[in-house]
């Protein structure tokens, strides 16, 4: 292939992808920004968009339409698609096994489990549940199923038992959970059962507030992170090696992953296969898995990714909306089935 | 040389073992820099626990190790990461990464935050892979690369990370013998030029012989015997380190045998100056058991006779074939069925050699091979 090139003009057909590949998801990032403002019950044509919202015509239909529903959702679509991308990859990393992520793994099952459980605490008492009390009950179902695949771990050294065991803890965290909505106030189970399936609708500008600032300074960390993580990718012990404090490292991991994909599960409920597809997708176009080209990419793929599947989920069968997990599934089943293909015949 | 340090690196009093139960104790190791130190012994001995201890993979259960006059266990990964680079056994899949990626991150200690190569970094991995004779791989997929490629590449990180001491487990595994010879002549010249320290486990006794400066076998519970190659390499030593019961090993080639056929020699092999080894060989396959003769010691078929025949008659260097020798050949040849002559060259102090080979013609097993 490129193997008489001289090293230094190898390097520049690499970046010269990389730059490809930003510069199409920065393409794509826009051009869906603008369709998902445009398509709805409601059309704006994108030539509107832009005077509708400079004019700030507060008392106008389509300024509230555009401002109050469709960009928060758009944001949120965003952020959290990036979040679970970069929480997949994280995750991944981790377990040094393609096939991880939160969703099989079932630290969203997890996670979903708690935040029904405060929710209809909270709703019960209260009447409302803030989003930061819904974040943190996100954050300690993560960790409860993050620690107990950990525990597994221990004892489990083949990956794909792993796996299982994983998906085993989804389904119980799921069962909870069903038996919680199952018994609670008919008042709650409309707001439960639509999040429990994963949507990013009803979204306030206060949640885009919290879900940025808790994503953008994770994925932060992340990046900086990336040079440890480069040096995880081969192993352990050649890790340490180099230099990295392997437990700090360890922690920082689940920790982030942790938070990245409590916030979306917080917000949207819980979405499949993202984290797995989109980070596959992203190395693959990248040719590399070089974590500081990989992160950043994976971000944008995750946020490129989710806001395509939530326009076709709010607009495919309009006005019924689909869950955004349904979406998600049809698109990313098969790439990871495709990935486990290629990785089979790789062996 | 001056200013080498001869006490570079160090174990005092050393325990290694898994969850705090010591598999092998006082392990008392004095290294200076640009040696080459190797780990033999059996399977499951432990030559890769006490790898993975020096390296800090697994804590130590007691005693010290030192590096350079500083105790390993006080230094930050970091420090220890700009003296000691390793090459392990254990099989890494990395996912699409090019074998310069892989030699890349032995930069790793000395890049910025994000891990960023300058344009010195760069050509220090080029220089790491021409060293080694990798550069042209440089863009080839890691997991596309042979057994051989794979662990010079390996190395070549290793290098890279500008090590003043490398440890490598088991190196030489599920390599051919060429590249087996590559590798250890890279890290021969590594330690003698470049003065890098290197421990290694080999499972090639002969190879660990002939590249080491100091060979360390581990058996039960402790090192069982250090030393110079020369001074420990004994057919003896590498018996009690295996449990050899069948076969043998010869310290002077390092060189091993299968086990000698059994029972009374019914064939005798005439034989001088190496004529006699593809026979002996023949009978050792064929378990035929066979007696040689007569072979002065200093004889190459002598040293092989010794491992393979049932009974050598041999004669001192240099002297007239004596009476003894001759009678005694006489008689083992009247009780064989067969005679084999292998050729034998005649001179001055051998002549007697002459009037054997004339009296196994009169013979009726005689036969010329």
């Amino acid at each position: 292939m490129s193997q008489n090139l001289s090293p230094a003009s190898a390097r520049f057909r690499r970046r010269a992808r990389y730059e490809l590949v930003f510069v199409l998801l920065v393409v794509a990032l826009a051009v869906i920004t603008v369709l998902n403002v445009n398509i709805g019950s409601v059309p704006i044509p994108v030539g509107e968009i832009a005077r509708i919202l400079l004019r700030r015509a507060t008392d106008s239909a389509q300024y509230s339409i555009i401002w109050k529903i469709r960009l928060p959702r758009i944001m949120m679509a965003m952020l959290l698609g990036g979040a679970l991308s970069l929480s997949g990859f994280l995750l991944q990393t981790f377990f040094g096994n393609p096939i991880a992520g939160p969703f099989v793994l079932g630290i969203s099952s997890g996670a979903k489990m708690v935040v029904a459980l405060v929710m209809i605490f909270f709703l019960d008492r209260l009447g409302r549940v803030s989003s930061f009390a819904l974040i943190v009950a996100a954050f300690f179902g993560s960790l409860m199923a993050v620690g107990f695949i950990l525990l597994l771990s221990r004892r489990l050294k083949h990956m794909a038992v792993l796996l299982v065991a994983g998906i085993m803890i989804g389904y119980i965290c799921n069962a909870v959970t069903d038996f919680i909505v199952t018994f609670a106030e008919d008042s709650d189970i409309v707001n439960l059962r639509g999040w429990s399936l994963g949507s990013f609708s009803g979204m306030s500008w206060e949640n885009v507030g919290v879900a940025a600032a808790l994503v953008l300074i994770a994925a932060a960390l992340v990046f900086l992170l990336s040079k440890p993580i480069g040096a995880y990718q081969l192993g352990e012990a050649y890790a340490q090696s180099m230099g990295v404090n392997i437990r700090a490292f360890r922690a920082a991991l689940i920790a982030l992953s942790s938070v990245l994909s409590a916030t979306v599960t917080a917000f949207a409920g819980p979405i499949s296969f993202v984290g797995i597809a989109v980070p596959h997708l992203i190395k693959r176009a990248l040719n590399t898995s070089k974590p500081i080209v990989v992160i950043p990419a994976t971000f944008l793929g995750g946020a490129v990714f989710c806001m395509g599947c939530d326009l076709i989920a709010r607009t495919a069968f309009a006005p019924t909306e689909l869950n955004i997990s349904t979406v998600t599934s049809v698109f990313g089943a098969p790439v990871v089935i495709a990935m486990m293909l290629k990785r089979q015949k790789g062996r | 040389m001056s200013g080498v340090n001869r006490r570079y690196f160090v174990t005092e009093r050393l325990a290694v073992g898994y969850d705090g139960v010591p598999l092998i104790r006082d392990i008392e190791i004095e290294i200076g820099q640009g040696e080459i130190v190797t780990l033999i012994g059996p399977n499951g001995s432990g030559k890769s626990t006490i790898l993975k201890s020096i390296t800090r993979q697994l804590k130590t259960l007691s005693g010290r190790v030192l590096v350079a006059g500083e105790e390993l266990q006080k230094l930050s990964y970091r420090a220890l990461s700009t003296r000691m680079a390793v090459v392990l056994t254990e099989r890494m899949k990395p996912e699409l990464m090019t074998c310069r990626d892989i030699v890349a991150t032995g930069r790793y200690p000395y890049t910025g935050r994000l891990g960023i190569l300058s344009a010195a970094d760069e050509a220090k991995v080029e220089e790491a892979m021409a060293a080694v004779q990798v550069a042209e791989l440089s863009d080839r997929d890691f997991n596309a690369t042979s057994d051989g490629q794979r662990q010079r590449v390996l190395l070549a990180r290793a290098i890279c990370q500008e090590p003043e001491i490398i440890i490598l487990d088991e190196p030489t595994s599920f390599l051919d013998i060429r590249h087996k010879l590559q590798l250890l002549s890279i890290l021969r010249s590594m330690a003698k030029e470049k003065g890098i320290t290197v421990i290694m486990s080999l499972h090639e006794i002969d190879l660990a012989q002939k590249i080491s400066d100091r060979v360390l076998c581990v058996k039960g519970d402790h090192i069982s015997l250090a030393g110079r190659p020369e001074d420990i390499f004994s057919e003896a030593a590498i018996r009690a380190l295996y449990d050899i019961s069948a076969g043998s090993y010869d310290p002077l080639f390092g060189s091993i045998e299968l086990p000698r056929p059994a029972g009374e020699p019914r064939t005798f092999v005439l034989s001088a100056c190496g004529t006699g080894i593809p026979v002996y060989r023949a009978m050792q396959k064929a378990n035929e058991p066979f007696a040689a003769g007569i072979l002065y010691e200093n004889d190459v078929d002598c040293r092989l006779a010794r491992q393979l025949a049932s009974e050598v008659v041999t004669e001192r260097p240099f002297a007239p074939i004596g009476d003894a020798a001759f009678e005694r050949a006489l008689a083992l040849m009247a009780r064989c069925e067969r005679i084999l002559d292998a050729g034998v060259a005649l001179g001055a102090c051998n002549r007697r050699m002459g009037e054997l080979v004339d009296r196994a013609r009169q013979m009726p097993g005689y036969e010329k091979v």
